[in-house]
């Protein structure tokens, strides 16, 4: 084992975690607020991958030729449609079965996944697409054979994670959206006898795990620079993983989670095997249950007498 | 002197499935007075409270709400079911609609009601002030980036907030505890802060469900004085439901009897607590049984 390969891992393994981090953040803030898990989550986060391509696309049309005022419009227009995507799961899917039993808008939310999957499928067909690699300048440290590369685009990813949780954090902590965010969390009906419009509240929670999972959608996409309709299931089933590992309905918990996968990820990939990779992230899974049901940071759950 | 009654219900019929919790029930709320529902348990008190604040829809009757010159019908704006009839009335249609889209409990509680639960129901992970700072939200700079941002627009709304907040700490002896855990609070304060809380909501009207549950003596005392305080001095209407009944006719200008869900007597304390169906409620129906016996 060589250093330079153990940092370059390391440095994957941030930029890989810090995506998950963003996408279980739609993960864990729902299941924060209304106790379900959110399984087309993972489309949302499909559905901007096609977004980016699409407005990449037609920025350059429309002859738009500096990289960095491109990529922030796709940014801006990525994360305006992926929300209204997400509102509307909640509107359509959820918000009917809400007082239902627990399991109908988790049923209603896998029916979501299929649908979303089926419907870019039929409208962008089934092939992998691509977005032109737009960002190649690296980063070069030490010389010879040993040496270790860091893309721009890997400190574009990490930067702007660490940025957008930092915003989510004082958002949730300092603003009184943040505070009618927590006290509808800690309970629903208070909340709203105390005034607060708590399906305002949820639909927002929903806006912004789905403005968080565009923007991992969008930077995963320049990265890869291929996705096609399916790539929402794993992507989504490893965010979620990341929430549980952190603790589900913790904030902080999401974006560590994330972090710690991702490290795991790469390291166990060029270090044992990089088949097994998957199988590695979920044994952990299944380690923190056993041993820590309610993930690293999260609450346990106080039965009540 | 109390004119119009602030809160009137009529009929309030509730069912559920085939038992009926509350049938034809009707009384007023004066303004500036403190009422108390009383009844044995199971009587229906606290369904009265649900159906108020939109825990339940009403299965029939009004439920009317009056604030200054505005009158508001609460089975309304809690999103009543659509009839056949709408359809032939398109601005009826419309407002149903709306309320059914957007209307909810915290139409009621902004419309000036505000009330506490029998169990404590606090933000128990946030800290005193910030339970009392989620009930102003209406006053607040909710513009999610002002808050981000720390603007001093923000800044002074949360200044003006925290003020209005420490008033009532004050009020409810909690100014020491602002920063704590709420959880952490010992009952009787845990108590107090719901009071507290509900009242930072700026409500014409305040239902207190059994706010003397669990309380000692001294505790409930001060209650007492607390709850003749919000009417005195901060013209606060409270209608209460309280088993204690030396608090209930110590405090209450009026009182309301609810019996299986049908009100058996209104009226002053001295007239109630000589009713001989209030008695009979209470303490069984003496007529038949000591008779009998």
């Amino acid at each position: 084992m060589d250093w330079y390969i153990l940092i370059q891992q390391l440095i994957n393994g941030l930029t890989l975690g810090s995506v998950y981090g963003l996408i279980a953040v739609g993960y864990t803030m729902v299941y924060g607020i209304i106790g379900m898990i959110n399984f087309a989550h993972g489309d949302v986060y499909m559905v901007s991958a096609y977004l980016t391509a699409i407005s990449i696309a037609v920025f350059t049309f429309f002859g738009i030729s500096s990289i960095p005022f491109l990529l922030l419009c796709t940014v801006i227009i990525t994360i305006a449609i992926t929300s209204v995507y997400g509102w509307a799961i909640e509107r359509v899917a959820y918000r009917p079965l809400r007082d239902s039993t627990r399991l109908a808008p988790l049923i209603s939310a896998i029916g979501m996944s299929l649908v979303l999957q089926n419907y870019v499928q039929l409208a962008q067909g089934a092939r992998n697409q691509g977005v032109p690699t737009l960002i190649d300048q690296v980063f070069r440290i030490g010389d010879g054979d040993a040496f270790v590369q860091i893309t721009y685009l890997q400190i574009i990813i990490i930067s702007v994670s660490v940025v957008s949780m930092i915003l989510l954090t004082f958002l949730i902590h300092k603003s009184d959206l943040g505070r009618r965010c927590r006290a509808t969390q800690q309970d629903r009906i208070m909340a709203g006898i105390l005034g607060v419009n708590t399906d305002r509240i949820i639909s927002i929670t929903f806006v912004i795990g789905s403005a968080m999972a565009a923007i991992a959608g969008v930077l995963v996409t320049l990265y890869y620079g291929s996705f096609d309709f399916y790539v929402g299931f794993i992507t989504g089933i490893k965010a979620f993983t990341a929430a549980v590992l952190g603790g589900i309905g913790s904030l902080p918990g999401a974006m560590l989670g994330g972090i710690i996968l991702g490290l795991s990820e790469s390291l166990f990939s060029s270090f044992v095997n990089t088949d097994y990779k998957d199988v590695f992230a979920f044994s952990l899974l299944v380690l923190i249950l056993i041993f820590k049901p309610e993930g690293i940071l999260g609450t346990p759950e106080t039965e009540k007498v | 002197m109390p004119d119009r009654p602030l809160l009137t219900v009529s009929n309030l019929t509730m069912q559920f499935g085939g038992i009926t919790a509350l049938s034809d029930v009707s009384f007023a709320v004066d303004t500036h007075a403190v009422t108390a529902l009383i009844g044995p348990n199971g009587a229906g008190k606290t369904t009265v409270f649900n159906c108020l604040t939109g825990f339940y829809r009403a299965t029939s009757g009004e439920l009317t709400l009056r604030n200054g010159d505005r009158t508001i019908d609460i089975v309304r704006i809690l999103g009543e079911p659509f009839r056949p009839t709408d359809f032939l009335n398109p601005w009826r249609f419309a407002t149903r609609l709306f309320y059914k889209c957007f209307g909810g409990s915290h139409l009621v509680n902004r419309a000036g009601l505000a009330r506490t639960f029998q169990n404590i129901r606090l933000f128990r992970e946030m800290t005193v002030i910030e339970n009392l700072l989620v009930a102003q939200h209406m006053s607040t700079n909710r513009n999610p980036v002002a808050g981000l941002l720390n603007t001093p627009g923000f800044r002074r709304s949360e200044k003006r907030v925290v003020s209005r907040a420490c008033q009532w700490l004050e009020v409810f002896g909690l100014k020491d505890d602002a920063n704590r855990i709420a959880g952490e609070l010992p009952y009787g304060l845990q108590r107090r802060l719901e009071i507290a809380r509900a009242l930072c909501t700026n409500p014409q009207i305040i239902c207190l469900d059994e706010p003397a549950a669990g309380l000692n003596p001294r505790e409930t005392e001060d209650l007492s004085a607390l709850i003749a305080r919000l009417r005195d001095d901060h013209r606060i209407t409270v209608f209460l439901i309280e088993h204690d009944m030396q608090l209930v006719m110590g405090i209450s200008d009026h009182i309301v009897v609810l019996d299986h869900g049908v009100v058996i007597a209104s009226g002053r304390p001295n007239d109630i607590s000589t009713n001989p169906a209030v008695i009979a409620a209470y303490l069984g129906d003496t007529d038949t049984e000591a008779y009998t016996a």
